[in-house]
């Protein structure tokens, strides 16, 4: 086969991982603090897919291997390249930019309005990432195989928070991901292009006929939303290491925070993040890391059985309106 | 600029003209015509095996079950309007139930076979029906899904086997049995949907795809039937994920793996959506092809993608429709 | 009205939102009558249909089906039950040629049912029908596909595809809408065929005068609510309608 999946992860989600206290009078404590990361880091996770899905209804499931790149990237640079980590982060965020641009322009805006094929595309952009990053002997490149290659944490070392311990990533992760919800909905609703963004989301055709270009806003959305996968990567990737087996992943949780929440609803999906987020920590605590891969299953099939459009998404029951 | 004076002018056959899919066969050459292209599809798939080593065959074996998925999938998109991106389901469930049955209760393959393809071919519809409410991209979306979570629930619980697998299934007893049993279940499963697709049940699935509201509103519940098309397609991929057990006498997650769900897909896009032989066609040549880069590792994934991104991009109507097209018409130059 | 009515619509309401669909509309339709209702754009005629016909699920009231109470039931259901609609935008199996079309209804259970297996070659049924709402026989116009054929025929395989069903009650939803006079001309011999054949119909239009020429009653829609109800005449010197259509008039 050739997509092999890693039999050594005995949990699915090695990137929540982190060591348990064992404390019992800090347990709900530290459920609380854990799981208030975690649910940020899948509403990291899926933000970028949920805005250019929101945008220009396309399903970007190029999603997760934009994310994995950028980890890859970003090592490079560091470790090959010698660059400051800073200057390594903001070159990889450009290009993950311009790699969504592009996926756009070359790609997907030929295939705009076959909701099928555009996921059947940009997934088959997203297997030549991941797989070209695992491809070996060809002009000498290695390929990135095997838990090698890890990112530093921006700042080293924990804090005890009420009585439990957080590294400080995980406090720089909550802090940037309510900054980059906030920063987001100001620029949707203060500048043009935000403004233009939102109005294509609304009624494209309306929009379009007021001087908005449907294809510039897509292309826009697509980079916005590849950087935003980049940030959510080299935020949450020094939490553990860099495979391409990530980007199936990260790709997985992206749409079932989409799923449940709506697709194409932000607030769906950060209310998706949060309820994801717990539910999987909780029985995590409860019954022990394996059962969280269930869980998520679980809260995906009730949905679907008894809310199909998901927490907040608006799904059409007729075309034909009043 | 120079002017044009000639142009290509394409005309139907007149054998083609006359009426749609119904033919007044006046004559041999008329039979002929039409039974070509159906006889050398046959014969080719029969007579190929003769000429190629074992190894070939054995690829032939897994291009067949390819073949099956991909007829599945291009039944559902094409005719029901279900884009299932979770072929790997079928095959998973197919594959686990057979292997289950031979491990345990030591059930020879011939009769685990039809049993998980029938029992799998339930189940998988069972996990399907809560999602054909859906309609589009989320049924897409979800059936991409369901596989994986069949991955993580079965290393999470750690039954079937776990993350090992289980080996040491039974075989088939000889290359050629194992060869003329998926080639005949291709041309089975493809003359068979082929038939459907133009039977009152088809016409209904073809009319679901079309305009769901409107079947609705002629007094025909389109849960009911897309149920049962789901469940055809879904023999189609068991048959397959139990032969597959029983070919390498061994079950695993891999089953479940994105490569079936993916290879048909890309056959299908090749070969032609909607054409039924296209994808067949597409799965015996992309399944050789990405076996010949084996030994370039992951290029081969790269490079099946780059041809299903070409294709969709460039030649979106497919390899087989282009023929249909070369063979039912004929090009003149004409004077402008 | 002597008889019971065949369709009685009661206190029906439906939001979408915070708007206000329609809202308490009530109204009966006696058997072999052809009722019809207009009303503004936005006045809620659709979602009428589609509350009606089961599409829908209103938030409010009933809809009452030969006296049996059909608000809960699922659209195929009823049309099972004898009670069908067309669809307003034109949308038939495009993939399939004309006659294929009306293989869908001829396969659904009330044709099977009544028909008792005797239904014959089920291609020739479907030709007779698109015979009898005006394709020509012998041309090639039934073998065409659905979505190369121009909108009159795809009114008239709407038609036929409710037909098919041999329906008690037809919704029809804006037949009118985009077609010529003549060929509106030519479609409304065949709706009063219908009614003498004893189907109950209910239009929804745009087009007045050709609906005031059909209708034995008319009933009047704006912003969701019902303003009047009547025979054609009342409806027509009806004050509100006038307001409704026209606006209210101002002195200056």
């Amino acid at each position: 086969m050739t997509l092999e999946y890693r039999s050594d992860g005995v949990s699915a989600i090695s990137i929540l991982h982190h060591s348990t206290l064992q404390e019992p009078d800090f347990y709900s404590m530290e459920i609380l603090i854990y799981g208030t990361v975690n649910s940020i880091i899948f509403a990291l996770i899926a933000l970028g897919f949920t805005l250019v899905y929101g945008v220009s209804r396309v399903p970007n499931f190029a999603h997760g291997s934009i994310y994995v790149l950028v980890g890859f990237l970003t090592w490079s640079f560091v470790n090959n390249s010698g660059f400051p980590y800073a200057l390594a982060v903001i070159f990889s965020l450009v290009v993950a930019a311009i790699l969504g641009f592009l996926i756009y322009r070359i790609v997907l805006i030929r295939l705009r309005g076959m909701a099928t094929s555009e996921i059947i595309a940009s997934f088959a952009v997203s297997l030549i990432i991941l797989e070209g990053l695992r491809m070996q002997g060809i002009a000498g490149f290695k390929g990135f195989i095997g838990p090698f290659y890890t990112l530093k944490p921006f700042i080293e070392g924990k804090i005890n928070l009420l009585g439990v311990f957080v590294d400080y990533q995980r406090l720089i992760i909550i802090g940037v991901g309510v900054g980059m919800v906030i920063l987001l909905s100001l620029f949707t609703h203060h500048t043009k292009t935000g403004l233009s963004l939102r109005a294509i989301a609304q009624d494209e055709q309306a929009a379009m006929m007021l001087g908005v270009n449907s294809d510039r806003m897509a292309e826009i959305a697509m980079s916005i939303g590849s950087a935003l996968a980049g940030l959510a990567a080299v935020l949450i990737l020094p939490l553990g290491s860099i495979t391409a087996e990530v980007g199936y992943r990260v790709l997985i949780y992206a749409l079932a925070v989409c799923i449940i929440g709506g697709l194409g609803s932000w607030g769906g999906a950060i209310l998706a993040a949060f309820v994801i987020g717990f539910a999987m920590k909780i029985s995590t605590a409860l019954f022990g890391a394996l059962w969280e891969s269930v869980v998520l299953v679980g809260t995906i099939i009730l949905i679907l059985l008894f809310k199909p459009s998901g927490l907040l998404g608006k799904q059409k029951e007729l075309e034909e309106r009043v | 600029m120079v002017a044009k004076t000639r142009r290509k002018k394409r005309l139907e056959r007149s054998i083609k003209v006359r009426c749609e899919g119904l033919y007044a066969l006046s004559s041999w050459s008329e039979i002929a015509y039409l039974m070509a292209p159906r006889v050398l599809l046959i014969l080719g798939l029969l007579v190929i095996p003769f000429y190629v080593d074992m190894y070939w065959q054995r690829v032939l074996c897994s291009a067949g079950i390819y073949a099956l998925l991909a007829l599945s999938f291009d039944f559902l998109a094409a005719y029901v309007g279900l884009v299932c991106l979770g072929g790997a389901l079928f095959i998973g469930i197919g594959g686990y139930i057979a292997g289950l049955l031979n491990h345990y209760f030591h059930l020879s393959p011939f009769v685990t076979i039809p049993i998980a393809t029938i029992v799998g071919a339930a189940i998988s519809t069972l996990v399907l029906i809560p999602c054909l409410r859906l309609r589009g991209i989320y049924f897409a979306i979800v059936s991409f899904m369901l596989p994986l979570f069949a991955v993580y629930i079965i290393i999470a619980l750690n039954v079937f086997g776990g993350t090992e697998g289980i080996s040491a299934l039974d075989t088939f007893p000889s290359i050629s049995l194992e060869l003329y049993l998926i080639l005949a279940a291709v041309l089975a499963a493809l003359f068979a949907i082929r038939r459907l697709v133009n039977e009152d049940m088809g016409i209904i699935l073809r009319g679901v795809k079309d305009n769901d509201q409107a079947v609705r509103a002629s007094g025909i519940s389109i849960t009911a039937y897309k149920i049962r098309a789901v469940f055809m397609a879904a023999l189609l991929g068991c048959f397959g994920g139990a032969y597959l057990g029983h070919l390498y006498g061994w079950l695993g997650i891999s089953l479940f793996a994105m490569d079936f769900s993916i290879l048909p897909i890309a056959a299908t896009v090749m070969g032609g959506m909607g054409s039924l032989v296209g994808p067949v066609l597409g799965a015996f040549i992309l399944t050789p092809m990405s076996e010949a880069l084996r030994g370039f590792g992951q290029l081969r994934v790269v490079l099946y993608c780059l041809i299903l991104i070409a294709f969709m991009v460039y030649k979106p109507e497919g390899i087989m429709n282009i023929l249909q097209r070369k063979y039912h018409q004929f090009e003149k130059w004409e004077e402008v | 009205m002597a008889e019971s009515p065949i369709l009685e619509v009661t206190e029906l309401s439906k939001f979408f939102g915070g708007v206000q669909a329609i809202m308490n509309v009530s109204f009966a339709l006696a058997p072999g009558q052809i009722l019809g209702i207009i009303g503004p754009n936005g006045s809620g005629k659709t979602t009428l249909v589609n509350l009606i016909s089961g599409f829908v699920k209103p938030d409010k009231g009933s809809v009452f089906f030969k006296g049996r109470n059909i608000t809960a039931l699922q659209p195929h259901k009823i049309a099972n039950l004898g009670l069908t609609r067309t669809f307003q935008v034109m949308r038939p199996y495009h993939s399939l040629s004309a006659f294929k079309n009306l293989i869908v209804p001829l396969n659904s259970p009330r044709v099977k049912r009544s028909s008792a297996g005797k239904l014959g070659d089920i291609d020739a049924v479907a030709i007779d029908i698109l015979e009898e709402v005006g394709f020509e026989r012998d041309a090639r116009v039934p073998y065409k596909t659905a979505g190369s054929l121009p909108l009159g025929y795809l009114k008239r395989l709407e038609l036929g595809r409710c037909i098919a069903l041999k329906p008690e009650v037809i919704i029809c939803d804006e037949v009118f809408s985009g077609l010529s006079m003549s060929e509106i001309t030519s479609l409304i011999p065949l709706l009063e065929r219908l009614r003498m054949e004893g189907i109950t119909l209910m239009m929804i239009e745009h087009r007045l005068r050709e609906l005031f020429r059909l209708s034995d009653r008319v009933v009047v829609l704006a912003f969701g609510r019902k303003i009047a109800e009547g025979t054609p005449d009342e409806v027509m010197n009806n004050r509100t309608v006038k307001e409704a259509y026209l606006g209210t008039e101002t002195k200056v």
